[in-house]
């Protein structure tokens, strides 16, 4: 079995999981809705349908809050995921800068944040928690402090690079 | 208690009473004032959101009074300078999110922003005009949305909801994005809606509209070749006089008849006609179950929103409908069957249009059971709405119309069949014909008040020669889905139950002239009485013209002719998303597929835990690379949950054992 197979499964068996462990009660949405987005680093529109049809709850009602909240994404991630913090902290240390230079560079607008091949998603957060690094970028789970525009670029080719000799 | 004791509340000086007024609103529009709303609707939840009911409270300054408790003693100013200039404002920012386009809208003259507009006399918008590009979705058979028109007031979405208990659409995204959509923003006609249309009731702008059909009716008045004919339903004749100013209740039949001569149409008939068929259809097929005692309770069949309710949420009842064709296509076979010899006409040039109170009913006319060799039992359905405007288009003085009368013989009803129009009145009508058929004994008197009444899920029992008759009307689908869980649960001893989708049944269709003015619903069921009784004849089985037609064409009721033309059948829909969710892939070429499928029923009756045993057992066998695994939503055969498909073979009241035995016999197949 191919390692993406299992994936699909094991999360597959996440939502049964945590639905369960939410006792199918609708009112416990968010948490839910949050739970999967865990699982899958967005939501996707067939889970959407699995959640509603287990909570008892009209699709239009999870696809509601799912768009309301800002923190849950309807389209898939890239594999690549950078999040560059935009807390007061790092806003004074220049992360808008590096942002610009990350998005130039992918040639991504504000609504279209992932590039077309899947690799890249490009985000902001609102403070990290590592504020005596700022400016901080973290890419996947990795952290990245005391960040340049320059340097963001390098440590991006570097992985473009990594990605093209695959 | 004296008035004293009430209370009052002050309201531009003068004194109020408080009778038990739910809030301040209410109170006020109670003194005679009027206060413009969006968001407030008697019947559904407060919303308080779109702040154009912004009194000023001395003391607590401004409120919006759908949302305040009148209490004793409070001074309230209803129409300050401060409030006019708050309204207009937030009049004018929805006209800056609103694509205007007044002349040519079919709200238009109904609409409550340009009433409001007017009424308070904005002349220009001071704000930026929003970018209004959301895709206008046509594909409903019933009704338009166009989203640029939204004030997001939110009454379609609670209607759905609380009313209908539905839910197909609902407010999505946040901001200035923020729509009324359905899910996943689909298409309409891809989701739950049952097209009740009453969400289009109660916009109080053109963003949720009837579709329009009116234009198809005209090119063929048009049209030389066709001869056109028209069904008239029972609760057009009570509403259609309040476009011309008439009271609620008000019988225009004979005004009806003459306009759509006068138009060109070239026979008139009534769908009370085609209801006394049903009567007799439906009241044997009740009787015959009654006595051998199965399939009960049975389900009334006649309102279309309801049976397309029933097919999506509970397959399980579906034998339990009546398997009759609503009136309307009752209607439409017989005219199709007998009309062209009758009238001297090729088939292909016979046109029928239904007009109808009614939204559910244009989708009805559309479903593919009910069109043969391409042509539709129905050709086209209008509303009472489009009727007047049909009526206005033609430059006739309504007013003035001599009434005419129907023409022979689908023209010639009894009062059972005018009944139908209204909650109870199907229930009424058939009781009119199974109590005089299983007594053997003249029924002398036909009124039955106990079927009667406006309350949302009304219980009956009624003793016919010896026997226990129960029965049970809902209307309103919220009130429906409670019986049909009950049924379901087996905890009710029905033997007949009648649901109408829309409050008050037909005469509170969607299709009716818009008119919140209370008490509406209930002049026009009271308008159907009194035709009955204005009528000879009252009973279905008495009608000479529904003798006749069994005697020449249907045999008697209930037979294999009867059968064959008013009958028909139900499936389930529970398909909410055609797509799966692909959980193993294998890497072999030559794969079996397997789906199993986790809609709501499936998954109640554990489908998630056979998929979970299959899974277990491919790995553990290694066969991982020769399957494809999928979660997916509804085979449409929710009655025999839970379905597994493997390769073509859909087993139905699938077990992890049954799944595997098919799994190796494919495999097999396979391999061999
Ligand atoms: S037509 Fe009825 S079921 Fe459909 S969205 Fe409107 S209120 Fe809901
Ligand atoms: S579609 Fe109509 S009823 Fe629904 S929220 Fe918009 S304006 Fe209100
Ligand atoms: S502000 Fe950036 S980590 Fe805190
Ligand atoms: S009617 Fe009161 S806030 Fe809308």
């Amino acid at each position: 079995m191919t390692g993406q197979t299992d994936t699909m499964m094991r999360k597959f068996e996440k939502v049964c999981e945590i639905i369960e462990r939410y006792n199918n009660d609708s009112s416990k949405l968010v948490p839910i809705l949050q739970a999967v987005q865990e699982e899958y680093r967005y939501l996707p529109e067939d889970v959407m349908y699995y959640v509603a049809t287990s909570l008892g709850i009209p699709s239009a009602q999870v696809y509601g809050v799912a768009t309301f909240y800002s923190h849950f994404a309807l389209t898939p991630k890239g594999k690549y995921l950078i999040k560059v913090c935009d807390g007061t902290a790092c806003h004074v240390k220049k992360s808008i800068p590096i942002l610009e230079a990350l998005m130039k560079r992918l040639k991504l607008t504000e609504d279209k944040m992932t590039t077309p091949d899947m690799l890249f998603t490009v985000e902001t957060v609102s403070c990290l928690g590592a504020c005596g690094l700022a400016p901080v970028l973290v890419i996947n789970e990795e952290v990245h402090g005391l960040m340049t525009p320059e340097s963001t670029i390098a440590l991006l080719d570097n992985i473009i690079a990594r990605e093209e000799a695959k | 208690m004296s008035n004293n004791d009430k209370g009052f509340v002050q309201i531009n000086g003068q004194n109020v009473a408080i009778e038990g007024e739910r809030n301040l609103l209410e109170l006020i529009r109670k003194s005679g004032i009027e206060i413009p709303t969006f968001c407030y609707h008697s019947e559904l939840s407060i919303y308080g959101a779109c702040r154009l009911c912004l009194v000023d409270i001395e003391g607590r300054g401004l409120n919006a009074s759908c949302s305040i408790k009148p209490e004793p003693g409070m001074k309230v100013k209803t129409a300050t300078e401060e409030i006019r200039e708050i309204r207009k404002i937030s009049v004018e920012l929805l006209l800056a999110n609103h694509r205007v386009e007044c002349p040519t809208c079919p709200q238009s003259s109904k609409c409550k922003l340009e009433e409001l507009a007017r009424k308070l006399g904005i002349t220009e918008v001071r704000f930026k005009k929003a970018k209004l590009d959301h895709p206008v979705d046509l594909s409903s058979d019933s009704l338009v949305r166009d989203p640029n028109k939204c004030v997001l007031c939110g009454d379609c979405v609670r209607y759905c909801r609380e009313i209908q208990s539905i839910g197909a659409i609902d407010f999505a995204h946040r901001g200035k994005h923020t729509v009324v959509t359905p899910a996943f923003n689909k298409d309409l006609a891809k989701v739950e809606c049952v097209n009740c249309g009453q969400c289009a009731a109660v916009c109080p702008v053109g963003a949720i509209t009837v579709k329009q059909d009116v234009d198809k009716v005209f090119a063929a008045l048009d049209n030389p070749e066709k001869v056109v004919v028209a069904q008239i339903a029972p609760a057009v004749r009570v509403a259609l006089g309040e476009q011309f100013g008439m009271t609620s209740g008000d019988i225009v039949t004979g005004k009806i008849t003459a306009a759509l001569k006068k138009m060109g149409f070239d026979k008139v008939f009534d769908t009370s006609f085609s209801a006394d068929l049903t009567v007799m259809e439906e009241g044997t097929e009740f009787l015959e179950r009654f006595t051998k005692g199965e399939k009960l309770p049975q389900f009334t069949s006649c309102c279309p929103a309801w049976v397309k309710f029933a097919e999506q949420y509970y397959p399980e009842i579906l034998p339990r409908l009546s398997s009759c064709k609503s009136p309307q296509q009752m209607f439409g076979s017989l005219a199709r069957e007998t009309l062209p010899k009758m009238l001297n006409v090729k088939p292909e040039n016979l046109f029928i249009v239904s007009i109808m109170p009614c939204t559910a009913k244009k989708f009805e006319a559309k479903r593919p059971e009910f069109t043969h060799e391409n042509l539709a039992d129905v050709d086209a359905v209008i509303t009472t709405q489009e009727l007047s405007r049909m009526i206005e288009a033609s430059g006739l003085n309504f007013m003035e119309l001599d009434p005419e009368s129907l023409d022979l013989p689908m023209g010639f009803k009894t009062g059972a069949g005018v009944i139908f129009g209204t909650t109870g009145g199907v229930t009424e009508a058939v009781l009119r014909f199974a109590v005089e058929k299983v007594t053997g004994e003249k029924l002398n008197n036909v009124d039955f008040h106990q079927v009667r009444g406006e309350a949302g899920i009304r219980e009956a029992t009624l003793e016919v020669a010896g026997k226990q008759v129960r029965m049970a009307i809902a209307h309103g689908l919220k009130n429906a889905r409670k019986l049909a869980e009950e049924v379901k649960a087996g905890k009710c001893n029905y033997d007949i139950i009648e649901v109408m989708a829309c409050p008050g049944g037909c005469v509170g269709g969607a299709g009716q002239p818009v008119n919140f003015t209370p008490g509406t619903i209930k002049r026009r069921a009271k308008g159907l009485y009194e035709a009955d009784k204005m009528l000879q004849l009252h009973k279905a089985q008495e009608n000479p013209y529904i003798i006749e037609t069994y005697e020449k064409v249907l045999d008697k009721p209930g037979s294999h002719k009867a059968h064959h033309m008013l009958h028909t059948k139900y499936q389930s829909r529970r398909r909410i998303s055609d797509k799966g969710m692909p959980l193993m892939t294998g890497e072999g070429t030559d794969k079996l597929s397997i789906k199993v499928c986790v809609g709501t029923n499936c998954y109640l009756k554990g489908s998630q835990s056979i998929l979970k045993a299959l899974t277990k057992d491919i790995e553990s066998r290694g066969l991982q690379d020769a399957v494809d695994i999928q979660a997916t939503f509804c085979f449409e055969k929710c009655g025999q949950a839970p379905n597994v498909m493997i390769g073509d073979q859909l087993i139905s009241k699938c077990t992890f054992d049954k799944a595997r035995e098919a799994l190796n016999a494919e495999l097999k197949k396979k391999t061999s």
